[in-house]
């Protein structure tokens, strides 16, 4: 009887040191989360193994939920989130003997933009969400022309409607007369070209359309990063405990604070953060 | 049994090389037969796998809120899955393509076939047949750069010049031919006269109220330029070398014998045309305009670029000036999101919209192919 328990403890053992070695085979990064954050762990897995052919980085997005439910399983390296890990799942990691540490990797900040000719300069988060919603229709009841506003959104599909949806919408759904395109430069295409028209973009979208002013403040990379801007929130990577100084994971992680990283940043659309 | 083989001996094979014939005949009808079929299976293997993605959504959520609701908000936290004002709007734009393909397509076919010179249908046909070459994501980049900021800068007096440019020649047509109706019991000496008149009156009417009709048109605002009207014009213009192709063979089938029968009994080319080849056609034209609607219905790439994807019924319903959602478009956007890790009825319920799709091309192949059938036997006939 004795045996047997030893024996299957034993077993256990061998089972969870084969586990983690598993997660944390050094050439081989498994990333799991965000849609949000995805492209960027994309774009960065893309870089990363440019000059390390050695390395094998797989990304996936399956939700910011589902991110952190695979590290606590140590099904992945990375858990890529749009959130804050909750207290919940903090507690639950800490009850799965896993350290959650965490990286924000870069701001997300969407502007509000109409077409240049439009007068209005600032509009409250409200007055946005009302827009939204149908309640407010035309741009006369905001002080502006007498024209039906043209409303244009994301896809449901994409992480930057997810933000949208988030930050400014608070639970209330989207009015039947929203129009949706399929990128943040179909949205710059159709704001740039009727005058009636609102939508929202990444802050790397804002050429040829006026960004207006949110709850008084700019839309700019400083207000973003400062959280002044109400339309922003941090993108996160969580790790399993500090990665140690030199592996791929630790340079994979820290990536986010290099020139090529930042640059990898603006380019899908967020803000780098210092 | 008996084979011719068994009177002469001499030509008979030996038994195996008979046997070895008789299977690599086999083999080769089999191997024939099982490429011919594959096409055939592809179309119930897919069926099958649609059927089968779609059966859960339904079973998970019912239909009634799908067929009855329109509220579609599959990405929320308490989804919705009301599917009918996107089936309304897939109606509405392929209703609108067809408005502006049918009437088009068919007078240029009869003007390829009857009107024009061999030399320069030549030319033509092949011009038109070019448009069915153009990649549809064109036709959509048009549609968004081009035609919606045009709706939206100038839309009323466009609208108002298509007014006059459909209007005109209709009410040219209409009012030939009730006149010449209405004319046709006077005596000879008394209907020239009333003719002259009643076509002056009427053309006063008709100028009149097509000015009215062009003038409210004119007042009209285009907020969106994406929306219906935009996607049907450019989804008319996609299926018209479908309509004009298949309807001008039609035209061409019907053969010398009817029209040279038609002009010795003294009509005219005409009355040749309206009397004899269009109505010898008309299952042909039918097919050709159930194959542009086909066309029409299933087309992506545009509609998820031009119409807006707002998922809400006009209003009116027949208002094409503001932006609908199709069927086609929402599955090409929500499918990206819409796995199972996400959430299963958001995924599933994309096939259940392919499913009304698929039935719905199938019941217009089954009746346009039971139309030709029907016409061939009463030609026959």
């Amino acid at each position: 009887m004795k045996t047997v328990k030893t024996m299957v403890a034993g077993l256990v053992a061998i089972g969870m040191a084969a586990g983690s070695a598993l997660a944390e085979n050094a050439n081989k990064i498994v990333v799991d989360g965000s849609t949000t954050v995805g492209p960027i762990a994309k774009a960065f897995a893309e870089y990363y193994m440019g000059s390390h052919a050695n390395v094998n980085i797989t990304v996936s997005e399956s939700g910011s939920g589902n991110g952190a439910k695979s590290l606590l399983n140590a099904a992945c390296d990375v858990a890529t989130m749009s959130r804050p890990m909750k207290n919940s799942e903090k507690k639950a990691a800490q009850d799965a003997g896993i350290l959650p540490i965490e990286t924000i990797v870069a701001m997300d900040g969407l502007s509000a933009v109409v077409h240049p000719s439009n007068p209005l300069a600032n509009l409250t988060i409200e007055q946005i969400r009302d827009i939204y919603t149908g309640k407010i229709k035309n741009w006369k009841e905001l002080g502006g022309p007498d024209q039906l506003i043209v409303v244009i959104s994301r896809d449901t599909n994409s992480g930057t409607y997810e933000s949208f949806e988030t930050l400014v919408m608070n639970k209330e759904k989207m009015g039947e007369k929203v129009e949706y395109v399929g990128s943040n430069g179909a949205i710059r295409q159709r704001v740039m070209s009727t005058p009636a028209a609102i939508g929202y973009v990444g802050l790397a979208f804002v050429d040829g359309v006026k960004s207006l002013t949110v709850n008084g403040v700019e839309a700019t990379p400083a207000t973003v990063t400062s959280k002044k801007y109400p339309i922003a929130r941090p993108l996160y990577m969580y790790t399993n405990g500090r990665p140690k100084p030199g592996t791929p994971l630790q340079e994979f992680i820290t990536l986010y604070a290099t020139p090529d990283g930042k640059k990898i940043i603006e380019d899908t659309g967020f803000v780098p953060v210092n | 049994m008996s084979r011719p083989g068994r009177e002469l001996p001499s030509l008979l094979l030996s038994h195996t090389a008979r046997r070895r014939q008789r299977l690599t005949a086999a083999l080769g009808t089999g191997f024939l037969l099982t490429v011919t079929s594959l096409s055939a299976l592809a179309v119930f293997f897919i069926f099958y796998f649609i059927a089968r993605d779609a059966w859960p959504f339904f079973r998970l959520e019912g239909a009634r809120e799908f067929f009855t609701s329109m509220r579609w908000y599959p990405s929320a936290g308490s989804a919705e899955f009301g599917a009918r004002a996107i089936l309304v709007g897939s109606g509405l734009v392929t209703l609108g393509a067809i408005v502006v393909a049918v009437p088009l397509g068919v007078t240029a076919a009869v003007c390829l076939s009857d009107v024009l010179p061999f030399s320069v249908r030549q030319v033509v046909k092949p011009v038109i047949e070019i448009l069915a070459a153009i990649p549809s994501v064109a036709y959509g980049f048009f549609a968004l750069v081009v035609l919606a900021p045009l709706l939206q800068q100038s839309g009323g007096p466009i609208l108002g010049l298509m007014v006059w440019i459909i209007g005109a020649p209709l009410a040219a047509l209409a009012i030939l031919v009730v006149v010449d109706l209405a004319t046709d019991k006077l005596s000879d000496r008394s209907r020239s006269r009333v003719r002259v008149l009643a076509f002056g009156v009427l053309s006063a009417v008709a100028v009149a109220a097509l000015a009215v009709a062009g003038k409210a048109a004119s007042g009209l605002v285009i907020s969106s330029g994406t929306n219906a009207l935009n996607v049907s014009l450019i989804l008319g213009i996609m299926a018209l070398p479908t309509v004009v192709s298949v309807s001008e063979d039609a035209l061409q089938a019907v053969g010398r014998d009817l029209r040279e029968g038609s002009y010795a009994l003294g009509a005219t080319r005409a009355e040749t045309l309206l009397r004899t080849v269009i109505p010898a056609a008309s299952s042909g034209i039918l097919a050709a305009v159930i194959l542009g609607v086909m066309r029409a219905v299933g087309e992506t790439m545009v509609v998820w670029m031009a119409s807006g994807n707002a998922a809400q019924i006009p209003h009116p319903w027949y208002n094409l000036l503001e932006p609908v959602r199709t069927l086609t478009a929402t599955i090409a956007g929500d499918m990206g999101e819409a796995d199972h890790v996400t959430g299963s009825a958001r995924y599933h319920v994309l096939f259940a919209m392919a499913l009304c799709l698929l039935v719905f091309s199938f019941a217009c192949n089954t009746s346009s192919e039971w139309i030709i059938r029907r016409a061939r036997k009463k030609a026959g006939g």
